[in-house]
């Protein structure tokens, strides 16, 4: 199974260190976060179990947050998740729009996947970013003020990536 | 250590002393009758439990001698402590009555109707709650939730589409167990009780989540003759048992037993031993000595819970009193639980004047004589 | 043009590190705190009149002195940056242009609580501020002002960034300590209240991210100074972030004494409503403080000019008036749906319920689901009053102000908009092709001849 490597463990050990001793459960947000940045993008239960051997706690203390916070996905997702706000400051400045084109130019509904593993589609609400509407998290950033013709660059760019890294 | 502080409390005019860190709750148990709040989640024996289901909310009118002013909000009398001189209205607040009526209503929204099939039928606290609390009908008109099954072992059966979410299942995982392997997992109206992997409970003592869990989505496994407690006896039994007290009731029909469980008190509780620790029973009481021959029976067991194990077959020996016709009256023809008679544990009325039928809350000018 | 006290230098080229940032005024309140003591900077926060930033609108210093002081506890300050109610983002403008002005009043206030560890707890989703406010600190670690001894003063200090995972409800304190604490975000069953058992069962004081921002100027230039900005008890400045249908979406600092169609309206603040159309109603303070139709938002019930204050906004109380709340002013134009907006907001509150209380859990997905009906024409008459009459029995009766929150602005929806919901339901087939429109929203309020 996979395991944090060393440069990963320092990272988990600076985080287990904000934290008074014996009280290194209160690292498990954070921990989850680089699990989940370090095994591929979602949290399997193999890897929650490990966070659970790694923090000394219950593996059912591990289930209970990783289901409770949206933000961890608990099922393989796309290599870019397009996570689009859809709540009423968004859909004011027409959030709907977005969504319906990104579902349209990569033919997959919101919280699907494209078949090429590539992409992953997901509503989600507000994210803190009314001002600059519509808008969606990608990565650890925000894109905003989205229009047609951003979503299309975003998509290439993602694209380009993808082929350069590989 | 100093003498404990006794506080005065008053609740739906019936006023009590009770030692302070008391909760409104169980100084409304000390009254009992319909004054008691009902309680889904709290649970006496549970640390850190209550305060989740919202049944129990009670109007306090005066926060106590010092600062008399009500508290602005309906309060969770299952976690509220009293104070000094405090007035609390249950069931003389028209507020109170509302928003639980309310609560009745949210817990059975996405509550399936399968009570005839529903091994707890007849003893689920839900069937109660809604008989006594609830308003006839719903107005919802969607389709109620539903949740994966999950198998959690040969012992304990979980039916998760009747589970209000009264984490005392959870609770005793916790604090009974070694190993806590459930929980609650997702949020909002999708959490549910889960193992996450497939898992069977088998800790020893994980049998008494079955006891706790008010509704149906906990059961016995092992109990061979499902849905109907009626039809069976409950007895009081004990056996030398090197885990536990060894105290239990046995759901008898004949000769053989089809279920062992915790004995219960008035408010559906475990009891407690002698030595004032709660009377859990371990797995081996409960899911492996079903003969009668494993256990040296006491005598029969007194149930006073009014649902349909007691209002229907064990109504005649098992001690419960029956509401008068006055109840009925004032509550639509339905019956509610009355396990005594306010009259018998308070001064304050006259005995001629029925609480009940005073329209909105009472007032001392309902009872004169207390005046003089 | 108004005052400005956090946001005059966040236009600085560079303010974002520490040498800007030091240059141009920055850590002073830290150098003079340490001269005044604890108790002193108690005291000028209490005489500044601040009010907590979050929603709540509760005396800072106030909640400052409950926090119990037990011999040999530790005591712990955390940073509420868990904003997440929609319409609010001023807490992220703060932490990313100007992180040092936030690492300085935290600094301040865990001296003035006595806070060795000081937390901040960040929206999951704010990924890339967390990288600006760990640079931040050990920014203000190397000149000393953050680790041991600080200043050579014998206090030590730590702020350490906690990152949360996308639940609305952390933002309620004692759900953000049990998320601190490496738990689901349960809110807590109070009492106990976090003041006296919070993180780890210590003491804790938990403040917004712009209340404890503005405890730097307070600090530089004096309780009293401070409190004589702004109008009655709505003393100093106030972050609003607009957005919604304006020309001019963004984080403005106001000092509360301007009106509230001047800040709609002026160049210096939102700059009005696009495309020529009309103001048709607006949320002043976050998703979950009442809307207002534009006729009852410019003046009060009374016919009195509406301002942007605590006070003021709040003016008629649920039945005419709305709140400051987080200050997430939301503008909706004539082209806009009320129920479609309420919808969206239910199912927001629907997925932040963290579902430990009946009444939230079931009554959040209950009201969704029969406005989702209405919005698409689906709906029947007595779904308005049933709606009603959930929201009454969610409010007041949960374990945290979720419920209140997500029951508040359908009720005011109903209060105001009433017709629009109605003409939902006698007109299917047009509610979903078309807008309501402005009706009568904007029109003059009668106001009754005065005695
Ligand atoms: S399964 Fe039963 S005991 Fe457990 S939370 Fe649900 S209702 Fe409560
Ligand atoms: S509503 Fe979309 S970011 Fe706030
Ligand atoms: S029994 Fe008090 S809230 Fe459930």
């Amino acid at each position: 199974m996979a395991k944090f490597n060393d440069t990963q463990l320092t990272e988990f050990n600076r985080l287990v260190s904000h934290y008074p001793e014996g009280k290194q459960k209160s690292a498990l947000l954070p921990v989850l976060h680089l699990a989940q940045d370090t095994f591929g993008g979602w949290l399997s239960t193999e890897t929650m179990d490990y966070v659970a051997e790694l923090l000394h706690i219950a593996p059912i203390e591990v289930y209970e947050v990783a289901t409770f916070y949206s933000m961890y996905n608990l099922k393989p997702v796309g290599k870019y998740m397009f996570e689009v706000c859809q709540t009423g400051p968004c859909m004011l400045n027409g959030c709907d729009n977005i969504i319906a084109y990104i579902t349209d130019k990569l033919g997959i509904k919101a919280g699907e996947t494209t078949p090429d593993g590539m992409f992953t589609l997901k509503t989600v609400e507000c994210l803190g970013a009314c001002g600059y509407a519509p808008m969606m998290q990608l990565g650890k950033t925000y894109r905003e003020h989205l229009t047609k013709e951003k979503v299309d660059s975003i998509i290439d760019e993602c694209r380009k990536n993808a082929a350069a890294n590989n | 250590m100093a003498e404990q502080q006794l506080f005065k409390v008053t609740i739906d005019n019936i006023t009590i002393e009770v030692p302070s860190g008391t909760t409104i709750l169980n100084a409304a148990r000390k009254i009992g009758g319909d004054v008691a709040p009902p309680a889904m989640c709290y649970y006496s024996k549970l640390q850190g439990s209550g305060g989740k289901c919202r049944t129990c909310l009670v109007e306090v009118s005066k926060g106590s001698e010092k600062d008399p002013r009500p508290m602005p909000k309906l309060v969770a009398s299952c976690r509220t402590t009293v104070m000094d001189g405090m007035e609390v209205k249950n069931i003389t607040s028209p507020k109170v009555l509302d928003a639980r009526a309310g609560v009745v209503e949210f817990l059975l929204l996405n509550h399936p109707l399968d009570c005839p099939i529903c091994d707890q039928a007849g003893e689920c606290h839900l069937q109660d709650l809604s008989y006594d609390h609830g308003k006839e009908g719903t107005r919802y008109e969607f389709q109620r939730r539903t949740f994966k099954k999950h198998d959690i072992g040969p012992y304990i059966q979980l039916h998760m589409t009747r589970c209000i979410l009264c984490y005392r299942c959870v609770y005793v995982a916790d604090q009974l167990t070694n190993k806590r392997e459930h929980g609650i997992l997702d949020r909002g109206d999708h959490s549910e009780i889960a193992t996450m992997i497939e898992k069977s409970l088998e800790n020893d003592f994980i049998g008494n989540v079955i006891d706790v869990c008010p509704v149906g989505a906990l059961t016995d496994r092992t109990f061979r003759f499902k849905n109907r407690v009626w039809f069976l006896k409950p007895m009081d039994a004990h056996r030398n048992c090197p885990t536990c007290s060894g105290k239990v009731t046995l759901w008898n029909r004949g000769d053989e037993v089809f279920r062992v469980t915790a004995r219960k008190d008035e408010w559906g509780e475990v009891e407690s031993l002698e030595d004032g620790k709660p009377a859990w029973i371990c797995n081996t009481c409960r899911f492996d000595k079903k003969h009668t021959n494993d256990w040296v029976i006491e005598g029969p067991r007194m149930i006073n819970r009014q649902s349909v194990i007691s209002a229907g077959h064990y109504q005649g020996n098992v001690g419960l009193n029956k509401p008068t016709e006055i109840f009925e009256a004032v509550h639509s023809g339905r019956h509610p639980k009355v396990m005594l008679d306010i009259h018998s544990v308070s001064e304050v009325n006259k005995p001629d004047i029925e609480l009940s039928l005073i329209e909105g809350p009472a007032h001392s000018t309902d009872f004169n004589s207390n005046k003089d | 043009m108004s005052q400005k006290l956090l946001l005059d230098k966040a236009h600085v080229e560079g303010i974002r590190t520490y040498d800007v940032y030091r240059r141009e005024g920055g850590y002073r309140a830290v150098e003079k705190a340490i001269k005044m003591g604890p108790e002193a900077i108690v005291e000028e926060v209490k005489k500044s009149g601040l009010r907590g930033r979050g929603g709540a609108g509760f005396p800072a210093g106030m909640k400052w002195s409950f926090i119990a002081k037990p011999e040999g506890v530790p005591r712990h300050l955390v940073c509420n940056a868990d904003e997440s109610e929609p319409g609010t983002f001023k807490d992220r403008y703060l932490m990313e242009f100007l992180p040092h002005l936030l690492i300085e009043g935290l600094i301040v206030s865990s001296f003035a609580l006595g806070s060795n560890a000081t937390y901040i707890y960040i929206r999951g989703e704010y990924a890339w501020i967390v990288d600006i406010l760990e640079h931040a600190i050990e920014e203000a670690r190397a000149h000393n002002f953050v680790g041991k001894n600080i200043l050579g003063s014998g206090f030590d200090c730590e702020i350490y960034v906690h990152r949360g995972a996308g639940a609305y409800i952390c933002g309620e304190e004692t759900a953000l300590i049990e998320s601190l604490e490496g738990k689901r975000g349960n809110p807590r069953i109070k009492p106990p209240f976090p003041a006296i058992q919070g993180v780890w069962l210590r003491p804790t004081v938990v403040n917004n991210v712009e209340t404890l921002a503005a405890v730097v100027p307070i600090i530089n230039m004096g309780g009293e100074e401070y409190a004589k900005i702004g109008v009655g008890k709505s003393t100093g400045t106030k972050l609003m972030s607009a957005c919604g249908n304006i020309n001019k979406p963004g984080v403005y600092e106001i000092d509360m004494t301007i009106s509230v169609e001047e800040f709609i309206y002026s160049d210096e603040y939102c700059g009005g409503i696009p495309n020529g159309k009309r103001l048709k109603a607006c949320i002043p303070g976050g998703s979950s403080v009442p809307i207002l139709p534009a006729n009852l938002l410019l003046k009060t019930a009374k016919g009195e000019t509406r301002y942007m204050n605590y006070e003021s906004l709040s003016d008629g109380g649920f039945a005419t008036g709305s709140m400051m709340g987080s200050g997430g002013f939301i503008v909706l134009d004539e082209d806009q749906c009320v129920v479609k907006n309420t919808y969206t907001f239910a199912r927001f509150y629907r997925h932040e319920s963290c579902g430990q209380c009946s009444p939230c859990r079931e009554g959040t997905g209950w009201m969704e689901k029969l406005l989702l009906r209405l919005e698409n024409g689906a709906g029947k008459l007595s779904d308005i009053d049933l709606l009603w009459d959930i929201q009454r029995k969610i409010e007041g009766n949960t374990i945290c102000p979720l419920g209140d929150a997500a029951a508040w602005p359908v009720a005011a929806a109903i209060r105001h908009f009433r017709d629009e919901f109605e003409w939902h339901v006698f007109h299917p087939d047009e509610a979903v092709k078309r807008n309501y429109g402005l009706a009568h929203y904007a029109d003059a309020i009668h106001v009754p001849a005065t005695v």
